[in-house]
C-alpha cells in the first residue's frame, strides 16, 4: 500500500509492516467511497440527486399551496349590457280618456307628412298643430286628443310618471327652447332635457330608447346621460360609476343593418386563474387547472421518484429470488426458470404497458387505483434482465472455494444463497438499481407523457409535459413544460451518473 | 454450430409460442370495447338488429365468441399461414397495412442508425483512448445526457426551436400542405424535410448507448496485454489504437449492431406518434388505443419475432466475428 518503507528516515521508530501507524488500512466499503468521490461526475450526479429530492419531498411540505389547489382570478369579460336604438319614428301619445285609434292615428301622421292642419276621419274633422318637424298635437274641437313626438318623455328614477299634460307641456317648451312650464298647476323647469319640480329632476327627455340586456339591469338616468354624451361624440367606449362606486368600462358596438348599438359591459368575472405567467406568488406560474406550478412540480418528483423506487424494488425482489434460484440450483430449475426469462424478454413492454393503459382508460378506473397498476405491470415486466445478471454472477461465484467451504460447514442451503452468494452480487445489483431507476422514471414519464400512466389530479412530471399536445401551450407558455423537462432530465441523468460512477467505483480493476 | 442454430431456433419457437399465447390472452381478457362500440353504432342505424344481435354476430366474425384457448388456437393456425385477419381501426388486412407503413420506418430507422453509429463509435474510441482527460469527461457526460434525455422532451423542443421559432420545418406529419402540387423531386425533398426533426431525435437518444458500448469495449482491449507488447515494440500510438486496439473493439461493436438490426423494423413507437410520422411505431400506437385487436396481436407478434431474431443474431455473430468464442 504505501511505498515510503525506504523513505523512513532512520531517527523515526521502526513500525511493523502492518502497523496501523503505518499502513493507511480502508475497508473495502471505504475504498468504494474513496474511489467513488474521487469521479467528478458521480458526485455531480449525487448532488443532483439530492437536490432533486429535497425539491420533491421538503418542497412539497415548504410549498404554501396544496398539490391539488387550484386559484382564481378576476378577468375582464365583455358581457352584454343594453341595446340602443335612436327614436325615429314619430310615436303618438293620446290624452287621459281620450279615444284616438291607430287609424286615426295614421290619418294625422299623413297629414301631417303634407303639411296640412286639418283632416278628417269618418266625418269628424281633426286640427292638427305642428310644432316642429319632430312634433305635433292633435285636437278635436279645442280638446287636445294627443301628441305624437320623436322625443321620449321618461320618468327619473324613483320618480312617478308625468302626467298626459305635464309631458306635453314640457314637450312643447322643449321645442320653443323654454326653460319653465306650467301643467297642473305646478311649475317645472326644463334644463337641458331635464325636467326638474322644485329642484328634484322628475323626469327627462330624449330621443333615446335603452332597453336592457337583461331584466337584472337597471339602467339609470345618470347612466343613459354617459351613454348619449359618448354616443353623440361617436365615442366607442366609456365608464361609468353607479351609485355603489362600482366604476365599470363599457363598450359601445354599432350594428348598421339594425340600427342598434349594443352596449357591452367589461366585468370582472371570477375564474381558475389558468396560465398564469411566473410571478411572486406562483414563481412559475400556473397551470391548466389554475394550480401552482411550483408545487405540482415537487408533488410530480415525488410521485416520479416513488413509482421509481416500488418498481426497482420488485424487479429487484424478483429478480434476486428467480436468478438466486436459477444459478444457485442449475439443472432443471435453472432450465425452467430461464425460459420464463426468455418468454418475458421477448415481450414488447412498451406496447403492452400502452394496451394496458388504454384499457384502464376504457375501463374508467379512477387515478389512484391506475397509479398502483402501472407499478404492478412495471415491476412484473422488468424483472427478468436482474434475474439473468444474478444468475449470470451466481454461476461464477458458485464454483469458488468459499462457496465449497460453506457447504463443507454445513450452511443451510437458504443462507448459503441468501448470506453468501446474493451479498457477492449486490454491487453489481446497485449500478443495475441505479441506473434502473433513471430508466422506470423515464418510461412513468413517457406514459403520463401519453396519457396512459399518472393521471390528473396527480401530478407527474410526464402528464405535466402532456400540455404541449396544443401547440399554443408548447409555444407560449414555455413556463408550464420547460421545467418539468428539466427536473425530468436532472433526475436521470443524476441516477445514471451515480450508477455509472457506481460501476466503476466497484470495479477492482479499475486503477485511478 | 449447424445443430446450435438449429437447437436455438427451435427454442425460439416455443418461446415465441408461449409469448403470443400470454398476448392474446392478456388482450382477450382486456374490455373488448371496439367490438362493443360498433355494435352499438350499428343497432342504432334505423330497421337495425337489437345491439345484442349485433354483438353477437360481431364477435362470431372476429372469432371473440370463443374461449381463449380455443380462440388461441384458431388465431394461431391462421397466423401461421400469414392471415393476420382484417384490422379493425384500418379496415384492410393487417399484413397489407403493415406492408404499407414498414417501409418509411425502415428508412427512418436506418438513416438514423447509421448516423448514430457514425458519430458515436468516433467519439467513443475518443473517449477511451484519452480515459479521464476533459474529453472524456465530456463524451461520457454527453453520452449519459443522451440515454437520460426524454424523448418527448427533446421531440418538444426541438419543435419549439426548429418548427415554432425558426419555422424550418412544420411541426406534425410526412408530408407538407401544397404536397400534391409538387413535382415527384419536389415530393421526395419534403418527406426528407419531414424526417429532419424525427431522425435528429432518434440519433441524440440513442447515440449515447453506442458511445458508452464502444467506450467500455476499446477500454478494455486497451488494458489488454497484447496493446503493451505493440507499444513496447515502439508501434507509433496511432497504429497501436487503430490497427491494434479498434480492430479488436470491432468484435463487439459487429455483434450489437448486427443484434440490432431487426429492431429497423420495429419502428421508433415514440417518436413516431410524437410526430406523426405514419410509419409502423405510429400506426400500432392508434391501433393499440383504438383496441384494434388483429393489428396489435400481428405487431405484436412482429416484434417478439424481432426480439428472438436479434438475440439469435447475436448469438451467432458472437462465433462468426470472434474465432476464440466457440458455440457449443
Amino acid at each position: 500500500m504505501s511505498e515510503n518503507t525506504q523513505n523512513t528516515t532512520p531517527n523515526k521508530e521502526q513500525y511493523s509492516l502492518n502497523d496501523d501507524r503505518r499502513v493507511k488500512v480502508l475497508s473495502p466499503g471505504a475504498l468504494v467511497a474513496k474511489r467513488f468521490f474521487r469521479n467528478r461526475l458521480a458526485v455531480v450526479g449525487l448532488s443532483m440527486l439530492v437536490a432533486m429530492f429535497i425539491f420533491s419531498f421538503i418542497g412539497g411540505l415548504v410549498s404554501p399551496y396544496g398539490q391539488d389547489e387550484q386559484f382564481y382570478t378576476y378577468a375582464e369579460m365583455s358581457k352584454e349590457y343594453v341595446g340602443v336604438t335612436r327614436n325615429d319614428t314619430l310615436r303618438f301619445v293620446v290624452a287621459d280618456g281620450q279615444d284616438f285609434g291607430s287609424i286615426a292615428q295614421s290619418k294625422a301622421l299623413n297629414a301631417f307628412k303634407k303639411g296640412e292642419t286639418e283632416f278628417v276621419y269618418k266625418d269628424v274633422a281633426y286640427t292638427l298643430d305642428i310644432l316642429s318637424d319632430d312634433m305635433y298635437v292633435v285636437k278635436k274641437g279645442g280638446t287636445i286628443l294627443g301628441y305624437a313626438a320623436r322625443d321620449l318623455v321618461n320618468p327619473a328614477d324613483g320618480a312617478a310618471a308625468l302626467s298626459f299634460h305635464a309631458k306635453l307641456a314640457g314637450l312643447t317648451a322643449m321645442v320653443n327652447d323654454e326653460t319653465e312650464f306650467t301643467a297642473d298647476g305646478e311649475t317645472y323647469q326644463l334644463d337641458d332635457g331635464d325636467v326638474k319640480l322644485g329642484g328634484d329632476t322628475v323626469a327627462y327627455i330624449s330621443r333615446l330608447v335603452v332597453s336592457a340586456a337583461d331584466p337584472s339591469i337597471v339602467v339609470t338616468r345618470d347612466f343613459k346621460e354617459r351613454l348619449e354624451e359618448t354616443l353623440d361624440a361617436d365615442g366607442v367606449k366609456f365608464n361609468y360609476t353607479d351609485e355603489a362606486g362600482n366604476t365599470a368600462e363599457y363598450d359601445i358596438v354599432y350594428d348598421a343593418s339594425t340600427k342598434v348599438w349594443s352596449v357591452k359591459q367589461m366585468t370582472a368575472t371570477y375564474i381558475y386563474d389558468r396560465y398564469a405567467a411566473p410571478s411572486k406568488e406562483h414563481w412559475l406560474g400556473t397551470d391548466t387547472n389554475g394550480m401552482d406550478m411550483l408545487t405540482r412540480l415537487m408533488y410530480g418528483g415525488r410521485v416520479s421518484l416513488i413509482i421509481g423506487f416500488i418498481v426497482v424494488f420488485m424487479e429487484t425482489a424478483l429478480g434476486v429470488l428467480f436468478g438466486g434460484l436459477s444459478g444457485y440450483f442449475g439443472g432443471w430449475v435453472d432450465n425452467v426458470i430461464m425460459r420464463v426469462v426468455d418468454v418475458f424478454y421477448c415481450i414488447p413492454s412498451m406496447p403492452v404497458i400502452i394496451i394496458i393503459g388504454a384499457a384502464m382508460d376504457a375501463m374508467h378506473l379512477d387515478s389512484w387505483t391506475r397509479m398502483i397498476y402501472l407499478m404492478l405491470i412495471l415491476g412484473f415486466l422488468g424483472w427478468p434482465s436482474i434475474a439473468r445478471l444474478v444468475r449470470g454472477q451466481i454461476l461464477s461465484l458458485r464454483e469458488q472455494e468459499f462457496m465449497m467451504a460453506t457447504e463443507a460447514c454445513g450452511i443451510k442451503v437458504r443462507h448459503r444463497i441468501f448470506r453468501h452468494l446474493i451479498p457477492n452480487v449486490i454491487p453489481q445489483l446497485i449500478v443495475v438499481c441505479t441506473m434502473g431507476l433513471g430508466s422506470t422514471i423515464l418510461t412513468e414519464a413517457t406514459l403520463s407523457f401519453l396519457g396512459l400512466g399518472v393521471k390528473y389530479p396527480f401530478a407527474s412530471w410526464g402528464n405535466i409535459i402532456n400540455d404541449v399536445n396544443n401547440a399554443y401551450v408548447m409555444t407560449n407558455y414555455l413556463f408550464i413544460w420547460i421545467p418539468a423537462g428539466i427536473c425530468l432530465l436532472i433526475t436521470v441523468l443524476g441516477f445514471n451518473f451515480v450508477g455509472d460512477g457506481l460501476r466503476d467505483a466497484f470495479d477492482p480493476k479499475m486503477k485511478r | 454450430m449447424r445443430n446450435y442454430i438449429i437447437k436455438r431456433i427451435a427454442q425460439s419457437v416455443l418461446i415465441l409460442f408461449c409469448v403470443m399465447f400470454i398476448i392474446y390472452a392478456l388482450i382477450r381478457s382486456l374490455p373488448s370495447s371496439f367490438a362493443e362500440t360498433m355494435a352499438m353504432q350499428l343497432a342504432q342505424a334505423p330497421g337495425a338488429k337489437p345491439y345484442k344481435e349485433w354483438l353477437a354476430q360481431l364477435n362470431a366474425a372476429y372469432g371473440l365468441d370463443m374461449d381463449i384457448i380455443p380462440g388461441f388456437f384458431t388465431w394461431l393456425s391462421k397466423a401461421i399461414v400469414g392471415n393476420f385477419g382484417d384490422s379493425w381501426k384500418w379496415n384492410v388486412p393487417a399484413v397489407q397495412k403493415f406492408q404499407e407503413v414498414i417501409g418509411l420506418s425502415v428508412i427512418m430507422g436506418g438513416i438514423s442508425f447509421v448516423l448514430s453509429l457514425i458519430i458515436a463509435v468516433p467519439l467513443g474510441v475518443l473517449a477511451a483512448t484519452k480515459q479521464y482527460s476533459r474529453a472524456d469527461y465530456v463524451i461520457t457526460a454527453v453520452a449519459l445526457v443522451g440515454i437520460s434525455l426524454p424523448t418527448f422532451f427533446f421531440a418538444t423542443l426541438l419543435k419549439l426551436v426548429f418548427s415554432v421559432k425558426l419555422g424550418w420545418f412544420d411541426l406534425y406529419g410526412l408530408v407538407g400542405r401544397d404536397y400534391a402540387q409538387l413535382d415527384a423531386m419536389g415530393q421526395l425533398l419534403d418527406k426528407a424535410n419531414h424526417l429532419v426533426l424525427p431522425i435528429v431525435t432518434l440519433v441524440i437518444v440513442s447515440i449515447g448507448g453506442y458511445m458508452r458500448y464502444t467506450r467500455t469495449n476499446m477500454l478494455e482491449v486497451l488494458n489488454a496485454d497484447y496493446i503493451r507488447t505493440a507499444r513496447a515494440k515502439g508501434l507509433s500510438e496511432r497504429t497501436v489504437i487503430y490497427k491494434h486496439a479498434f480492430r479488436n473493439t470491432l468484435i463487439p461493436l459487429v455483434t450489437i449492431i448486427g443484434g440490432s438490426l431487426p429492431s429497423l423494423f420495429s419502428g421508433a413507437l415514440i417518436t413516431e406518434t410524437l410526430f406523426s410520422i405514419p410509419g409502423i411505431g405510429y400506426i400500432s400506437y392508434q391501433s393499440m388505443v383504438a383496441g384494434d385487436i388483429p393489428f396489435t396481436m400481428f405487431y405484436l407478434s412482429f416484434m417478439a419475432v424481432l426480439t428472438l431474431a436479434s438475440n439469435l443474431l447475436t448469438d451467432i455473430l458472437y462465433g462468426v466475428v470472434d474465432p476464440r468464442v466457440r458455440i457449443s
